[in-house]
């Protein structure tokens, strides 16, 4: 019930932020929740802004359960996008069935062989990873800047700085005769369903749980610690990665600077709103997507900032983390 | 100010913290000299009753006065003011400064120009000398050794005008003389016209230092009585409520070699580096490993579970060698292991009862299908088993382990490493923070597992737990072990000397204290 909450206390703490805006907070949720699902078109394009959320969101969740800190989702993300740029503009070319999966696999192994040198420097010489995995981030966006403005840049893009084109092949179908949303959707569900059922019911789910929850103890069960990390990373990497493809092969059909407007860093917001379970991910994904959608619209029609997704999105955050907190420890006021 | 006004009363102190009461209604006081031994087992309420009066807790009801005047409650400024001192079971001092520094600590303004040193000198230096507590002001604490550290503790609460001291379980970390020194500094300190607290559940003690005993069970006062007037037998059934009686060994004969270490060194230098230890367990037998925590002990353990991969020297199990640096194998080879530490080690406290239950063969056909997906139902049917057979106290085994108590845990633990029926058992301070009935049932379990034929290393700081339950005693002193000697040939007073370095005595001089 926690995230409910959550969500509950930051809408409030945000109407007032909207009411100092000058409109009426009525009008603006209901602006909001028209924005993001009030239209087929609505619905299709929150969909469609949900699924980066979902891959990136998995990513944090499995990662945050072995206590490994991936705050790079950003940069594995975008690395996925290079691996899916590389190989699927024309270096190889196959059947549309062939293609797909192998864009799919080449970013992930891309987005998990990133976190490599992190989780090495973790597991071996104790480097804090919040800090290897975050910077890497600003490294990674520089590269696809040199990459796109340079030896990548599409011929035919104008002077825009942008790589070729996805190959047909390799272009993720449209789900809808309508609107953007593709087959990542499907994709991104896969995967939820198979992280969950891999930490509820595998063995390596388990060690993954004990790792995160004390690691002492599972050292001493039997279980490789570091083993357990350096898998936990990969897989993480990797759905990340799996994020930059469908957002390439999928939405654009090519690699730009914009490609993602922090899908990596939200995945945190996603993960902790569903206490990083991975079926609640795809729930949890949804709501941010719709807030930002919404908020979109919201801003069109009224005089409020898109500001207020993110200030909405934040406190939900918070507000998640504090009743963990508070559900865990009794409230008590001294004299 | 007559002599017959205690210095320190507890009037009605109730404290009650959900539906558990862990203080009820207790009345106490406390005089100028004396000596007032506050018995009890773990979650007695000692340690609730001490929080109290240094105000880290509210009394629900009641209040502690300090020379008839009434403390404020929940401040423990006003309690130091009062002239109450605390010596903590783990020492409170900073390693890098030296004695001096360590015990002006705090007692200057933050806000002076200069440290007086001079004068925090010679006012050391006089109580020092005053009280016997003889200790350079000048070396780092970090050069001290454990009976040191806690007289530099004792000289911090005197610098601060202490006149009420309290020590809470302070014997636990010493050797059986470094006890004795205490106990002489406390009775020198008592001359001076201090009053004393002190906290203990060994009963040995209690009679030897207090001259008053106030026994605590279940957060209420079931007992106050004269040390004079007081046996020990009498104690421990206060202490307990009914009389449990601790196993005791019984004559077997022994059998094959099932442990064999010899040469066994470990890398590295300092006191827990492993130095040429030589040691056999046949089956059937109990072998103790007596010591002052930090010698080793911790090592030849962590070798034992798997945990070290890197030695010198042979280990050897039932005639092969021991696999190392993977504690499946050796769980698999036959080695039942009870850690030391059973929260940070022994269990995953968030995960439930089967889960823990299975944590040391998740690859094995029992438990997971190819070592890929666990088969819940077989483990939960066998957790369910273990959990009666070892009559662990839970819900279920889907409750969360980290609900249990010490002695369920403890006898989730055994359920684990003993369920396996292995040959070789390594238990790590088996019966550590437990109460009286859980330590007779682990205890009676080591001894059943002997019976039936294990070889088993009882790693312990409890000197009385390794007399009664032992066959052989060795001594691990700087990462060395003595030879194992059977256990009736050595007094208490000699493995004393051996855990402190001093080497081994002529036996029977003395025989030991408690038997």
């Amino acid at each position: 019930m926690a995230p409910f909450w959550a969500v509950l206390a930051s809408m409030v703490l945000c109407a007032a932020l909207i009411s100092w805006a000058g409109a009426s907070v009525f009008q603006a949720y209901g602006l909001l929740v028209k924005g993001a699902f009030g239209s087929s078109f609505a619905i299709n394009e929150t969909l469609t802004r949900s699924i980066p959320l979902i891959l990136t969101g998995l990513a944090v969740s499995v990662a945050f359960r072995a206590k490994f800190y991936n705050i790079g989702a950003e940069g594995q993300l975008y690395v996925g996008a290079l691996a899916a740029t590389y190989f699927g503009t024309g270096l190889i070319t196959l059947p549309s069935g062939l293609m797909i999966p192998f864009l799919i696999l080449m970013g992930a192994l891309a987005g998990g062989a990133l976190l490599i040198v992190p989780v090495l420097l973790k597991t071996h010489f104790k480097v804090d990873e919040v800090v290897t995995t975050l910077l890497l981030n600003f490294v990674v966006l520089l590269v696809v800047s040199y990459l796109i403005e340079g030896p990548w840049k599409d011929p035919m893009s104008l002077g825009w700085p942008q790589a070729a084109s996805i190959i047909d092949e390799g272009v993720l179908p449209t789900l809808l005769a309508k609107g953007r949303l593709h087959f990542g959707l499907i994709v991104a569900l896969i995967f939820a369903v198979v992280i969950w059922l891999m930490m509820k019911y595998s063995v390596f789910g388990y060690e993954i749980r004990a790792v995160g929850l004390n690691a002492k103890a599972a050292e001493f069960a039997g279980i490789k610690v570091n083993r357990t990390v350096i898998l936990t990373a990969l897989i993480s990497g990797g759905l990340a990665g799996v994020a930059g493809v469908s957002e390439t092969a999928g939405l654009k059909g090519y690699l730009t600077l914009d490609l993602s407007p922090g899908f990596g860093y939200t995945g945190i917001a996603v993960a902790m709103l569903a206490q990083l379970n991975p079926l609640a991910v795809i729930p949890s994904a949804i709501f941010l997507s719709a807030v930002y959608v919404g908020s979109d619209a919201m801003s069109r029609a009224v005089n409020i900032p898109t500001y207020i997704a993110d200030v909405l999105v934040g406190v939900s955050v918070l507000a998640v983390l504090c009743s963990v907190m508070f559900s865990q420890y009794k409230v008590r006021w001294l004299k | 100010m007559t002599d017959l006004q205690p210095v320190l009363e507890f009037r009605n102190v109730t404290k009650r913290f959900g539906s558990l009461t862990a203080n009820d209604a207790i009345s106490l006081s406390l005089h100028a000299g004396e000596i007032l031994a506050l018995l009890g087992e773990n979650g007695a309420g000692k340690t609730t009753l001490m929080n109290i009066l240094f105000g880290h807790y509210r009394a629900d009801e009641g209040a502690a006065l300090v020379d008839g005047q009434e403390l404020p409650p929940g401040s423990t400024q006003a309690a130091i003011q009062a002239g109450i001192g605390m010596v903590h079971q783990h020492f409170t001092l900073a390693d890098n400064l030296t004695v001096l520094e360590n015990i002006t600590l705090g007692t200057e303004s933050l806000y002076a120009w200069r440290q007086d040193q001079k004068k925090a000198r010679a006012k050391l230096v006089a109580m020092s000398e005053d009280y016997g507590l003889l200790v350079d002001p000048d070396v780092l604490v970090s050069s001290l050794s454990v009976g040191e550290r806690q007289r530099v503790e004792i000289l911090k609460a005197l610098y601060r005008d202490a006149r009420i001291l309290i020590l809470d379980e302070p014997t636990a970390v010493l050797t059986p003389q470094e006890s004795d020194n205490l106990f002489a500094t406390l009775k020198a300190i008592t001359k001076k016209g201090l009053a004393i607290i002190f906290i203990s559940h060994k009963l040995h003690e209690i009679l030897a230092i207090s001259s008053r005993i106030a026994v605590l069970r279940r957060g209420a006062i079931v007992g106050s009585l004269e040390t004079a007037v007081a046996r020990r037998e009498q104690l421990a059934e206060l202490m307990v409520g009914v009389a449990v009686a601790r196993p005791k060994l019984t004559a077997i004969a022994k059998g094959e070699p099932v442990l064999e270490i010899s040469g066994l060194s470990t890398d590295g230098a300092g006191a827990s580096t492993l130095k040429d230890v030589n040691l056999t367990i046949r089956a059937h037998e109990i072998v103790g490993i007596a010591g002052v925590a930090g010698n080793g002990q911790s090592t030849l353990a962590d070798l034992l579970s798997g945990l070290t991969q890197r030695y010198a020297g042979s280990v050897r199990l039932n005639n092969s060698a021991l696999p190392t640096g993977d504690p499946r194998a050796v769980v698999a080879a036959g080695v039942g292991r009870i850690p030391e530490d059973r929260h940070a080690r022994g269990m995953v406290g968030e995960m439930e009862i089967w889960e823990n239950l299975i944590s040391e063969d998740l690859r094995s056909p029992d438990i997971s299908n190819s070592g890929i997906i666990i088969n819940s139902s077989k483990s939960k049917s066998r957790a369910v088993r273990q959990i009666e057979e070892f009559d662990v106290r839970c819900s279920g085994p889907e409750a969360e382990t980290k609900l249990l108590s010490g002695g369920n845990m403890q006898k989730l633990i055994l359920a684990r490493a003993l369920s396996r029926k292995p040959t070789l058992i390594l238990a790590n301070q088996p019966v550590r923070g437990l109460d009286e009935g859980a330590i007779a049932y682990v205890q009676n379990q080591l001894l059943q597992a002997r019976q039936r034929g294990a070889a088993i290393l009882l790693i312990s700081e409890d000197l009385d737990e390794l007399m009664s339950l032992t066959d052989r005693i060795a001594v691990m002193f700087h990462g060395q072990l003595s030879d194992a000697i059977p256990t009736g040939d050595r007094t208490i007073a000699e493995i004393g000397l051996m855990m402190a370095g001093q080497g081994s005595v002529t036996p029977g001089e003395e025989r030991s204290l408690d038997h």
